[in-house]
């Protein structure tokens, strides 16, 4: 097994990358909406990424939102881009130097041409900007062959039968993309180098954070296996799971296509004879069926040659590969209702039917076949594709792209890409990359690791462990900004709610990537300024979390955590020592505790309480 | 001097590359003095890069530029690959459409990239046409030619001339309509020439340009053909129009009147409006439908077309300013100038300081006439004193023909007449929609 991380990370840069707009995400509704189709340029017709071509003959429609405060004209693509973003070309040198990789005298954008949708331009622009670097991770030597800089896509956010839809504040945003050699040898080895590259890239302190912020490609392939490509792993966690289940997924097809041959299914037998099977399943009780009937469509169904059984056979925990045949059918062909035969009798087909259809189709014993119910020419798009996959599956596991589900599993994306089909953006100049401007950098390079958890230690008096668990974590920074604009909170405590409370709140499935350093920030504050007690602040952060946006002080309110006032304090006092007299002092403070905690400075309750002890015993 | 074969490169670093035997395409390998190793096919250096890069492509697609003052050897390590173009299949004949003749005049409304070089081509043939935009197909049977290869900064009234020729030759072999392929930029210049120069027009002359180069995915090229050749073979209507994105969205295709259309945006798809006037015909990308706006002349193959395609160049446009030296305009009647546009401020005026010079050129018989500058509206010069002045001094206004309409006319009537008095009198005497006598308020026509 051969593994390859790409990681990618957005830049907290002031701008993006071509333009002077913000690198913020918008939550307000779009004041912008217009349409596009892409088309693929001449070239690439006949040696195109096929699904490229065959998206523009299905006239997908691309459209688009915006608002003025987070994109202009050159996302739009309605005006060229501007030179290159100097900030972000800097962190990206500064990262390439930390994996001390060779940084390229002059840095030359490419267009990478993509058109699904999420670039108005129908490409990507991206440059390398250092080659050859390495990191060394328990003691293992990682080759890091490129780091690139590139641009952010749009944000995908409805998708329908024949459009899509991008929000365009994402696009543009820099990204840096960290590339592995493929040396990974195991699931576990890929999650570390993942995480070890992310400490790397949060050293600078010029990466975002939080959900939607990373993303991480993986190119596995297996022994007798293909390369696959898998985009968008959000999750660091996620990572070598989806590297266990894509091996997997690997081995169970090429265990498939021993079966075949075994069975001695040639590709010649899997031609795709599309037949009509409207006539036999005009009166099924199939609601899918009947619906697409009345809409005017048909019922067309393919012989598999060889594959009965195999098509319900798992590949990963609930992917079947009949699940996979569908997935790439319905790329194709945009079906509405598909079905094997490996799952009927089911979904108001019946056995009759079934066993109609099997004839019809010719079907022997070993035989599975294929139906669909949609517009004639999506019906015969699609079984065309599924003819092609199970032709594939002689081969054994072919090259696609597939896209990381949040559960570990991947589903079919398209093909792999080809060459990479790339040429110069003409209309942004090179940029050189001077000895003098590398040399700044390279002396102002960021601390790493263990010098930054020296550093903490000493500095902030914070035990060595919590200090690592800060340098980790993603907040090692806002930590530092805490605790040196306070006077009163304590570097342990902000560092503890900073890891471990954190933790804790993340295990109980608490969105704790939501929380905005505005807020984190604001959240200690109101300790600082004694609006809380310092008890309050996990659950004040957990609430935050589940309501982005939102200012600590309505969690406050919400909450009801702020702080009594004296006379407030005295009235639950008075209350408790007259219903409770006579008692212990002891068992007086408890009960006045537990109804004030994180409310009251316990100072002051012990104080009041005296007072009020001493005056209740008096007047009894 | 650079070498064909060694594409923008020059100086000392072209000297390393001839003495490598490299050539653009080349496998080669670049190591530096540090022992860093760069693989990939030699690229051409681009316009104006410096002397001391050389551009490779990696094997991935990349290009990068690596510094000779760090390399220390570069050799060749292979040919390269020829890049490979697939032949567009022949067209099939298409009887019952309607004919619709492209001349290409410069830009690119079709190209394919050669990856390899970053090179883009034209695809100017009626196969490679429609196998770029194959929606042509089933809008017109199609035949293209080349008549020109220019950015439109460089063509001239010569051109326009070539251009009205050319069109008047395909409409007499019995074209339905004639699409002209056109750099932006002067777009609307060449569109007001040819409604001069093409009178009772007996079908459409549309010109179609881009505002995204057609070699990205994103271009408006296709599409604005798509437009133009549809409003072109089937409009019913025969003028000479610009036809191109109406919205940035990839929906309606507009084909403005050559006489009232401008270029109003530098980058923007939706560049070209309509300076109060409606539009002569729009065609809906989406649903196909093509809706006629314009209710003056009738498509009408019977119609006899009259040429008129000469241009007398000798015409002047002057802006005035705050601060407008009067000395343009003495520069302009040494030059030898037969007529001169002045583009005035406001109703259609210049300051005081040049009355003089204005007055020295209509007593040397040298017509001077106003437009406005503010692009929208009319002018008028009896409103204020400058204005009155202005018409005592024998400054012809020209109503609301916009400024470069009213240059190319006069370009145009120049070459009609020697009369002073004559050129007066052709000048506002409206041909092609020039001059319209009555503004209509289009809210949609000021931004």
């Amino acid at each position: 097994m051969k593994v390859g991380l790409e990681v990618h990370r957005q830049l907290d840069t002031a701008h993006k990358l071509f333009c002077d707009c913000p690198t913020i995400l918008t939550t307000a509704p779009p004041t912008i909406r217009f349409q596009r189709r892409l088309r693929p340029t001449q070239s690439e017709l006949g040696q195109i990424d096929p699904a490229v071509l065959f998206e523009f003959h299905r006239g997908r429609t691309v459209i688009y939102e915006a608002d003025n405060d987070t994109s202009c004209l050159v996302e739009m693509d309605e005006e060229p881009p501007h030179p290159l973003n100097p900030e972000a070309v800097d962190v990206s040198l500064m990262i390439s130097l930390l994996f001390k990789a060779v940084t390229m005298d002059e840095v030359h954008i490419m267009r990478k041409v993509v058109i699904d949708g999420s670039n108005t331009t129908g490409f990507q622009r991206t440059s390398i900007i250092a080659l050859n670097g390495h990191l060394d991770v328990e003691g293992k030597r990682i080759p890091i062959q490129q780091v690139s800089l590139e641009e952010d896509a749009g944000r995908k956010v409805a998708e329908a039968k024949n459009s899509v839809t991008f929000q365009l504040d994402r696009l543009g945003v820099p990204l840096i993309e960290i590339t592995t050699g493929p040396v990974i040898q195991n699931p576990e080895d890929a999650s570390k180098i993942a995480l070890a590259i992310g400490r790397v890239l949060r050293a600078t302190r010029k990466v975002k954070r939080g959900l939607g912020t990373i993303r991480q490609d993986l190119n596995i392939s297996i022994a007798k296996g293909s390369l696959i490509e898998i985009k968008g792993v959000q999750e660091l966690e996620l990572v070598s799971k989806v590297v266990e289940l894509e091996v997997k997924r690997q081995l169970t097809l090429l265990e498939i296509r021993d079966e075949l041959h075994k069975r001695g299914v040639h590709a010649q037998d899997l031609e795709d004879h599309i037949i009509d099977l409207t006539e036999i399943l005009k009166s099924s009780k199939s609601k899918i069926i009947q619906s697409a009937l009345q809409k005017g469509g048909k019922v067309l169904g393919v012989r598999l040659t060889g594959f009965n059984n195999l098509l319900g056979r798992e590949l990963i925990p609930n992917v079947r590969f009949g699940t996979e045949m569908s997935k790439r059918a319905g790329f194709w062909g945009k079906v509405g209702g598909i079905f094997h035969s490996d799952e009927l009798p089911a979904y108001g087909i019946e056995k009759p039917e079934k066993e109609q259809v099997a004839l019809r189709l010719e079907c022997s014993q070993n035989d599975a076949f294929v139906i669909v119910c949609d517009d004639e020419k999506s019906g015969r798009d699609a079984l065309q594709a599924v003819s092609d996959r199970a032709r594939e599956a002689l081969v054994g596991v072919p090259e696609e792209t597939r896209t990381a589900n949040p559960d570990g599993t991947t589903s079919y994306m398209r093909p792999r890409p080809g060459a990479a089909r790339m040429y110069p953006e003409t209309d942004v100049p090179p940029v050189k990359v001077t000895p003098h401007r590398l040399e700044k950098i390279r002396s102002n390079l960021p601390k790493m690791q263990e010098e930054l958890t020296k550093e903490l230690t000493a500095r902030y008096g914070i035990g060595q462990k919590l200090a690592e668990q800060l340098v980790n974590s993603e907040y090692s920074s806002i930590f530092e900004e805490i605790v040196t604009s306070s006077k009163i909170t304590a570097p342990t405590y902000v560092a503890t709610i900073l890891t471990e409370s954190l933790k804790s709140l993340e295990r109980e499935k608490v969105p704790v990537a939501n929380l905005s350093e505005k807020q984190l920030k604001a959240a200690f504050d109101l300790v600082e300024k004694g609006k809380t007690a310092k008890e309050s602040v996990p659950e004040i952060l957990k609430w935050l979390a589940q309501h982005p946006e939102a200012d600590p002080q309505s969690a406050v309110q919400d909450l009801k955590l702020g702080m009594l006032s004296r006379t407030e304090l005295e009235e639950i006092i008075r209350k408790l020592v007259s219903e409770n007299w006579p008692a212990s002092m002891g068992k007086l403070t408890n009960l006045v505790m537990g109804e004030v905690r994180g409310r009251a400075d316990p100072k002051l309750v012990i104080e009041l309480l005296m007072h009020h002890a001493l005056a209740g015993s008096q007047n009894k | 001097m650079s070498h064909p074969e060694l594409e923008g490169y020059h100086g000392e670093i072209l000297e390393h590359l001839r003495k490598a035997r490299a050539r653009i395409g080349n496998l080669i390998r670049v190591t530096s003095k540090t022992g860093d190793v760069h693989e990939g096919y030699l690229f051409p250096r681009y316009q104006y890069g410096d002397q001391h890069h050389v551009v490779l492509k990696l094997r991935n697609g990349y290009n990068v530029g690596i510094h000779l003052g760090r390399t220390e050897k570069i050799e060749v390590i292979g040919e390269g690959e020829k890049p490979k173009f697939t032949k567009a299949p022949p067209l099939p004949k298409q009887f019952r459409l309607p004919r619709v003749s492209i001349i290409s005049t410069g830009g690119t409304i079709a190209s394919r990239v050669d990856y390899r070089t970053g090179a883009v081509e034209p695809a100017l043939s009626a196969e490679e046409l429609a196998s770029v935009v194959p929606e042509l197909e089933s809008i017109a049977e199609i035949d293209a030619h080349i008549l020109y290869s220019e950015y439109s900064e460089n063509l001239t009234p010569e051109h326009w001339t070539g251009m009205a020729e050319e069109a008047a030759r395909k409409i007499s072999r019995g074209a339905d309509g004639i699409i002209i392929t056109h750099g932006t930029d002067t777009m609307h210049y060449t569109a007001a020439a040819l409604s001069f120069a093409l009178q009772h027009l007996p079908v459409p002359v549309i010109l179609v340009g881009a505002q995204r180069s057609s070699d990205r995915p994103s271009s408006d090229a296709a599409t604005n053909l798509t437009g133009g050749t549809a409003i072109a073979a089937a409009a019913d209507m025969a003028a000479v129009g610009v036809a191109m994105h109406e919205e940035i969205s990839d929906h309606h295709i507009i084909a403005h009147k050559g006489t009232r259309v401008r270029k109003c945006h530098s980058s923007r798809r939706d560049t070209f409006k309509s300076i109060e006037t409606r539009p002569l015909a729009r065609y809906d990308l989406t649903t196909h439908r093509l809706e006629t706006m314009d209710s003056g002349t009738k498509r009408d193959k019977k119609r006899q077309l009259t040429l008129k395609p000469s241009f007398d160049p000798s015409a002047y446009l002057l802006k005035s300013y705050p601060g407008f030296d009067h000395r343009s305009i003495d520069s302009a009647i040494q030059q030898g100038a037969r007529g001169i546009v002045l583009e005035g401020t406001g109703l259609g005026h210049v300051p005081r300081t040049s009355y003089d010079s204005i007055s020295h050129a209509v007593r040397k018989d040298i017509p001077v006439f106003m437009t406005s500058q503010t692009i929208w509206g009319r002018v008028d010069m009896n409103v204020y004193s400058t204005g009155r002045d202005l018409l005592n001094l024998g400054v012809a206004p020209l109503e609301d023909m916009i400024p470069e309409t009213a240059l190319v006319k006069l370009m145009w009537t120049l070459a009609q007449t020697k009369s002073p008095d004559e050129i007066r009198r052709l000048m506002l005497e409206p041909v092609a929609g020039e001059i319209i006598p009555r503004t209509p308020y289009l809210m949609e026509e000021v931004h």
